[in-house]
C-alpha cells in the first residue's frame, strides 16, 4: 500500500529552513537585501530597490557592480539548491542537521555578465538556470528583469567549483 | 575659487566617491589619468560571502573592478563624457585574505569611436598573487565633433 503523504505544511516548512540555510547567513547577501521567492523546487530572487545601489545618480541607474553581484549570488545559491534539493527530497538530508552544520557553498571561477540596458531605480528580479552539474565543474546561467520578465536589464554565465565532499 | 585650476584627480576622485554604490562599499580613488586608474577597498565584515573563513564575497570585488574599469575609461585621453558597461568577465584566482584591502588597477587599453576595452586586476596586501582578474567592453560617448 502506498504511504500516506506528509502533510503539505511540513513539507513546504523544511523546503524553505533548507532554503534559509543557504543564505541567511551569508552576510553580503543580507547587506544587498536580496531575499528568494520558491514555488516548488524554482527559485526567484529579489533585489529589493535601496538608494545605496544607485552607480548613476544623474540618470538614476543601479551600479553595475551591484548587479554582478546580485547575479554571482543567485548562481551559486541556485546551485547549491538544486544539490541540497535532491538530497532532500530523497530524504538523505535532515533540515536540523543542515542548521548545525551549514553546507559550503560552490566556489565561482569566473563569471561573465552583459547588462543589456540599465537597471532603473527599482526592484530586480533574477532566476538562475543550471547548465551543467558535474563532480568538480558546473555551468550556470542567469537572467534578470525589471517590470517585464521578456525584457532582460542583465544576464551572466560562470563556471563554478563544487564544494569537496 | 580655485575651481580653475582643481587638479583633475581631485575632480575624478569627488565624482566617483560620490556614486552611492561605491560610496557604499567604501571605496577610494587613488591614482587617475591616461586611461589607468587605480582604487581601493577596505576590508568589511558586511561584505563577507563565506561566514566559515570571513572571505569577501567575489561580487563585491567585482563591484571595485567594475568601478575602477569605468573610471579608467572616464580617465582616457580622448575624453569620454560617459561610459557604461556593455560586459565584464571575472576570473576568480584565490580567496582574498579576510582583513586586507583591495586594490584594483584598470587599464583602458583600446578605444574605439562607439567602444572602451578595459582590463583589470585585483590584488589584497601581497599585490604579486592576484586575487581576480577581469577584462570588459563599455560604451564610450565622446564629445559632439570629437574624432574617436
Amino acid at each position: 500500500m502506498r504511504e500516506r503523504p506528509e502533510p503539505v505544511q511540513v513539507v513546504k516548512q523544511r523546503r524553505d529552513a533548507a532554503l534559509m540555510q543557504l543564505w541567511s547567513g551569508v552576510p553580503y547577501i543580507q547587506y544587498l537585501g536580496i531575499r528568494f521567492d520558491r514555488r516548488g523546487d524554482e527559485l526567484t530572487a529579489i533585489l529589493p530597490f535601496d538608494e545605496k545601489l544607485i552607480g548613476n545618480p544623474m540618470l538614476p541607474a543601479l551600479h553595475g557592480g551591484a548587479i554582478a553581484a546580485f547575479l554571482e549570488v543567485v548562481a551559486i545559491i541556485e546551485l547549491s539548491w538544486v544539490t541540497l534539493w535532491e538530497e532532500m527530497e530523497a530524504g538523505r538530508l535532515d533540515p536540523a542537521a543542515i542548521a548545525a552544520n551549514p553546507p559550503r557553498l560552490p566556489k565561482t571561477i569566473d563569471f561573465t555578465v552583459d547588462y543589456l540596458r540599465s537597471g532603473l531605480p527599482r526592484d530586480a528580479y533574477a532566476r538562475a538556470r543550471v547548465n551543467r552539474s558535474g563532480r568538480r565543474y558546473a555551468s550556470v546561467h542567469v537572467e534578470a528583469w525589471q517590470d517585464n520578465r521578456a525584457r532582460l536589464f542583465a544576464q551572466a554565465t560562470g563556471h563554478f567549483l563544487m564544494p569537496e565532499g | 575659487m580655485g575651481t580653475m585650476s582643481e587638479d583633475p584627480i581631485d575632480i575624478a576622485r569627488r565624482f566617483i566617491e560620490a556614486l552611492p554604490h561605491s560610496r557604499a562599499l567604501g571605496m577610494q580613488l587613488v591614482s587617475f589619468g591616461n586611461g589607468r586608474v587605480e582604487m581601493t577597498m577596505p576590508y568589511d565584515a558586511r561584505f563577507v560571502g563565506d561566514p566559515a573563513t570571513g572571505v569577501m564575497h567575489g561580487g563585491a570585488v567585482s563591484a571595485l573592478m567594475d568601478t575602477a574599469s569605468g573610471a579608467a575609461v572616464m580617465s582616457h585621453p580622448v575624453g569620454p563624457v560617459s561610459t557604461a558597461t556593455l560586459d565584464l568577465r571575472v576570473d576568480y584566482f584565490r580567496p582574498a585574505t579576510p582583513g586586507q584591502t583591495i586594490t584594483a588597477r584598470a587599464e583602458c587599453y583600446h578605444t574605439t569611436r562607439t567602444v572602451a576595452f578595459v582590463r583589470v586586476t585585483a590584488t589584497d596586501e601581497d599585490a604579486t598573487r592576484p586575487v581576480a582578474a577581469a577584462t570588459g567592453a563599455f560604451t564610450l560617448d565622446l564629445p559632439k565633433g570629437a574624432k574617436g
